[in-house]
């Protein structure tokens, strides 16, 4: 098996890049720690029960008064850190993975149709595009994160808070997707094999995601890497802001901003290690959607 | 080329029209104006009385004309959390938030201008990487975050810089302005190296890349051959043609730096537009909230509308294609 991937192009550049393997391992590990949280975290910090405020503000164990039960330290509340984390970055991947998924379906949908079918629909969705590529993408997060917010009862808030985030991100994201796959569209709709299956009759809908489709995910893969890393990114400034996921269920960025209150009473750790978790993760996403980009880029390959 | 210019100008217009549509809808279909106005034991004549001085009996497209009318005099009405005409809380923002950018922006270009050339000149030594790797991870590290940090080491272990607020301010007629005493300046520090740095990478990277490739082209051969002296290569010929792009570049920059001070403002405690923001969706204050949003959507059609006619002057193959077509 391993053999089997190793002969192809791909597996080839990856087993030979160090960087590739390196944080392709670092974001797998983070992935099944937090996918595992109920068995790798030693506590459950949303079990009351496990919560004691006598525990709060202990330092992390290699410092004074740090205390062996919780390695990384406890938070304002008593909750073990590392616990606290492992659970964040579950929230923070969900937010991530379901936002990009649903910028790719949105963004992918429009450009396959506009890159196909063209005329004056084409020119409305790249002109729409076009105009929100100029407007930064954690602004447009924050508009309709803003717009939704006032269109949700106050009491809804916490409850919806996580599917508001999906969608802002997600809004803020598809123009990437829709730019290039009508760009690999274009290209691929006037090669032979689309007009043999025109002449044989199949139904467009058929042809742009049987046919089409994946003959163009390369592309669409790079940019839904890089997109994930900005999309972490995205949700841990909206929480970290106070408009994303409250402070009940914490997010690396919920963890990061009530942390930042302590910094200057010098508990230290309750900032730090979110952050550096979060820096950890978002780095080893971003650098493998650097190897991939060079990899999958047929233009850059060694001849 | 008017033609050209038209259709610009038409796009600018139509965006600002969809976005006032957005904040007008906001307005009038997400709860109910009057219940924000009055009291409970309002009587239902009263309510209808000011339902129609507010014009809420009006049909909606003028209702939306008169919205328009209001938002282009600049009046967006009162914040239902701070009780004050949005228009008066904006523009005792505004001068913190301009100050903050401008500071940022010209951060960015000086620092970038100066690393860029001298990256593109000494290429692969030790210090070009060093730069160009801190420069990477300028980029892939959040904004808040690299603001907490820069908080923890100057304020906190140093205590040498202030983490929050403007200092002391000085006011000018209806400007209030921190560069006139040492605690604002001082102020400044931190909030505007946390937003130039992103910025910086970017204009460190192109000016780097411009220069590597000028000095490749044949009038810089050439200016060597006639023995010109190193110095005056570098400095004089080949960074005047790489400074062209950066000026481009400034430009659309500048948005993005309105986009990202919401979040240094919030980490540094600035009183400025993008913290009055932030505290309005919190607490979903709508008549800032959607003068916010105008005001920026403003902002950037300007801004790309300018870069766009700029590029018909500077590009000759937006010219040729607009003639030909």
């Amino acid at each position: 098996m391993i053999n089997k991937i190793y002969d192809t192009d791909i597996g080839y550049s990856f087993f030979n890049s160090k960087i590739a393997i390196i944080s392709s391992s670092i974001f797998l590990i983070i992935f099944l720690c937090s996918f595992l949280a109920e068995i790798v975290a030693p506590y459950d910090p949303f079990d009351p029960l496990n919560i004691s405020l006598m525990d709060a503000f202990i330092p992390p164990v290699w410092s004074e008064g740090g205390n062996a039960n919780f390695f990384l330290g406890t938070d304002q509340q008593g909750r073990d850190m590392f616990s606290t984390m492992i659970y964040g970055s579950r929230i923070s991947l969900i937010v991530g993975f379901s936002s990009i998924i649903f910028a790719m379906i949105l963004g992918v949908s429009l450009g396959i149709t506009a890159g196909y079918i063209g005329g004056r629909y084409e020119t409305i969705v790249m002109r729409l595009t076009d105009v929100q590529l100029t407007i930064p993408s954690i602004l447009m997060a924050l508009l309709v994160d803003g717009i939704a917010r006032a269109i949700i009862s106050k009491s809804m808030h916490d409850e919806m808070a996580i599917y508001v985030l999906i969608f802002a991100i997600g809004i803020s994201e598809w123009p990437q997707f829709a730019r290039v796959t009508r760009a690999s569209t274009l290209v691929e709709k006037n090669k032979e094999y689309i007009s043999a299956s025109k002449i044989i009759g199949l139904s467009n809908i058929l042809i742009m995601f049987k046919h089409i489709l994946p003959n163009i995910l390369r592309p669409i893969l790079v940019i839904a890497t890089i997109g994930l890393a900005l999309a972490i990114i995205t949700e841990s400034t909206l929480s970290f802001l106070g408009v994303g996921i409250p402070p009940t269920t914490p997010s690396l960025g919920t963890l990061i901003r009530f942390g930042n209150n302590f910094l200057f009473s010098g508990e230290w750790w309750i900032t730090f290690f979110p952050a550096i978790f979060l820096v950890v993760l978002a780095l080893s996403i971003n650098l493998l959607g650097d190897w991939m980009r060079d990899a999958l880029n047929p233009k850059l390959k060694k001849r | 080329m008017l033609n050209y210019f038209l259709k610009r100008f038409l796009q600018s217009v139509l965006v600002m029209i969809i976005v006032a549509f957005v904040s007008f809808s906001l307005f009038n279909f997400v709860g109910d104006p009057v219940n924000n106005m009055v009291g409970q034991e309002a009587s239902d004549e009263r309510r209808e009385e000011i339902r129609d001085k507010l014009g809420i009996n009006d049909p909606i497209y003028i209702q939306f004309f008169n919205f328009v009318g209001n938002s282009v005099q600049g009046n967006f009405g009162i914040s239902y959390q701070l009780k004050r005409p949005v228009s008066v809380l904006i523009a005792e923002r505004m001068p913190a938030t301009l100050e903050l950018v401008f500071v940022s922006a010209l951060l960015a270009i000086i620092s970038g201008v100066i690393l860029g050339v001298y990256t593109g000149i000494n290429r692969d030594t030790f210090i070009s990487n060093v730069i160009l790797v801190i420069s990477l991870a300028g980029v892939s590290l959040p904004t808040f975050i690299i603001g907490i940090m820069l908080i923890y080491l100057f304020s906190v272990i140093l205590g040498v810089l202030p983490s929050f607020g403007r200092g002391e301010v000085t006011d000018i007629g209806f400007w209030s302005t921190g560069f006139l005493t040492l605690s604002g300046l001082k102020a400044l520090i931190l909030p505007s190296v946390t937003l130039s740095l992103f910025q910086m990478t970017y204009v460190i990277r192109l000016v780097r890349a411009e220069m590597m490739e000028i000095l490749q082209t044949d009038y810089i051969k050439f200016a060597k051959a006639r023995g010109i002296k190193k110095n005056i290569i570098n400095y004089k010929h080949a960074l005047k043609n790489g400074l062209i792009p950066v000026i481009t570049i400034t430009g659309i920059n500048i948005g993005t730096l309105i986009a990202f001070s919401i979040i240094t403002e919030t980490v540094f405690q600035w009183p400025g537009m993008g913290s009055l923001f932030i505290n309005a969706v919190y607490f979903v204050d709508i008549p800032i909230m959607s003068a916010y949003m105008i005001m920026v959507a403003f902002i950037f059609v300007m801004i790309n509308f300018i870069v766009d006619i700029t590029y018909y002057f500077i590009d000759p193959r937006i010219r040729i294609k607009e003639e030909n077509s």
